[in-house]
């Protein structure tokens, strides 16, 4: 049950940002610009981090819906999620992109854990300075997020056919106003 | 040195937000609203909350310019801050910050570690939901800041003079008004 008193029936950080628009414009804006803004890292990868994060972090609404949007972008391959939360460095992802899951999995730990060495690794595998840009500041989003909704024990649904279908509206129309759709 | 090319001469966070003006937006309205926005916790409190995290967080830059704009909203008490980094609950602060800031370290290590026991107390102290809201959300969201400044090894100024300025500025002018943070060091010279 919810630490304070939300509105009934919205899961995760749905029902914290209805009782405070205020802040859920730069949270939505935040996820919309990151998360599906013009980028040289695809949605799928992007997202594929806000989840390796969200799990680390063991924030299972997080982790399920942005995985499930992942999932969504990635033709509903569920599996291949599955296997980047578990063991990154052998799922079938690209080296570049386990370079940059490794450095958000530092950013995970504490901003002072990313060594020059972790950077190294991703520029030798191509990752440019935004997409190391962004994929730390995706991973510190996360570790705000995560801590929102965990923090005031936001309702956390269990069933996975939930999460598929709201990934289907995030895809589909953002984070913008996703609040109250 | 920074991990990333960053414009030459910015402090702390204003470098990354020079490098990715789409990201800066949404960043600075956030800080702009939890800390300065209409609220029954003053902008000194919401800064003491965010100072604590980044002090429990080990970032210099942000435990310093929030702490210089926290106590020049509590009239120049730096030494108070201090004392709230060191040891909150032996502070000369009101039980309901107290309460609120042992919310905000739970939040720090982890959204799991907030138990109902840090709700009661900090209800039975007379904070509103909003209140706690906003407690879990400022400590959240300077999780993120910090791991932001720290996590691309951002240049932070060693000097206490730039940062009584820029904590004048913040307290002042806020996070969206506000010119670069370079502009301050500008003035200190």
């Amino acid at each position: 049950m919810p630490h304070i008193d939300v509105p009934a029936g919205l899961a995760g950080p749905r029902g914290l940002m209805v009782l405070r628009p205020e802040t859920a414009g730069p949270l939505s804006e935040m996820a919309e610009v990151l998360l599906r803004g013009p980028s040289t890292l695809s949605r799928a990868e992007r997202e594929l981090i806000g989840t390796y994060v969200s799990s680390e972090n063991d924030c299972c609404y997080c982790q399920t819906i942005h995985g499930a949007v992942a999932a969504h972008y990635l033709d509903g391959d569920e599996e291949l999620v599955r296997s980047v939360k578990q063991d990154f460095r052998h799922a079938a992802v690209s080296a570049k992109m386990k370079a940059l899951l490794n450095i958000a999995g530092k950013v995970q730990q504490s901003g002072k854990s990313v060594t020059e060495k972790d950077v190294a690794e991703a520029r030798d595998q191509g990752a440019t300075d935004l997409e190391i840009h962004d994929t730390v500041l995706i991973a510190a989003n996360f570790c705000m997020m995560n801590r929102y909704v965990d923090g005031l024990a936001a309702w956390t649904p269990e069933d996975p056919q939930f999460y598929r279908e709201r990934a289907v509206k995030l895809a589909d129309h953002g984070y913008l106003g996703s609040a109250s759709r | 040195m920074a991990h990333i090319t960053l414009p030459e001469g910015l402090p702390g966070i204003s470098g990354p937000m020079a490098f990715r003006p789409e990201t800066a937006q949404p960043l600075r309205a956030l800080a702009e609203i939890l800390l300065r926005g209409p609220n029954s916790l003053t902008s000194g409190e919401r800064e003491l909350i965010a100072t604590y995290t980044s002090s429990q967080n080990d970032c210099y830059f942000c435990q310093t310019s929030h702490g210089a704009a926290a106590a020049h909203h509590l009239g120049g008490n730096l030494e108070l801050v201090d004392q709230v980094k060191r040891n909150f609950q032996s502070a000369p602060i009101s039980a309901k910050l107290k309460a609120l800031l042992a919310i905000a370290g739970q939040v720090q290590k982890g959204g799991k570690h907030v138990a109902t026991d840090d709700i009661e107390r900090a209800r039975q102290a007379g904070a509103t939901d909003i209140e706690i809201h906003d407690t879990v959300l400022i400590a959240a969201a300077f999780c993120m800041y910090n791991r932001y400044v720290d996590g691309l090894a951002t240049w932070a100024p060693r000097d206490p003079e730039v940062y009584a300025a820029m904590g004048m500025r913040l307290a002042e002018q806020g996070y969206v008004n506000s010119p670069s943070v370079a502009a301050a060091l500008e003035t200190t010279v």
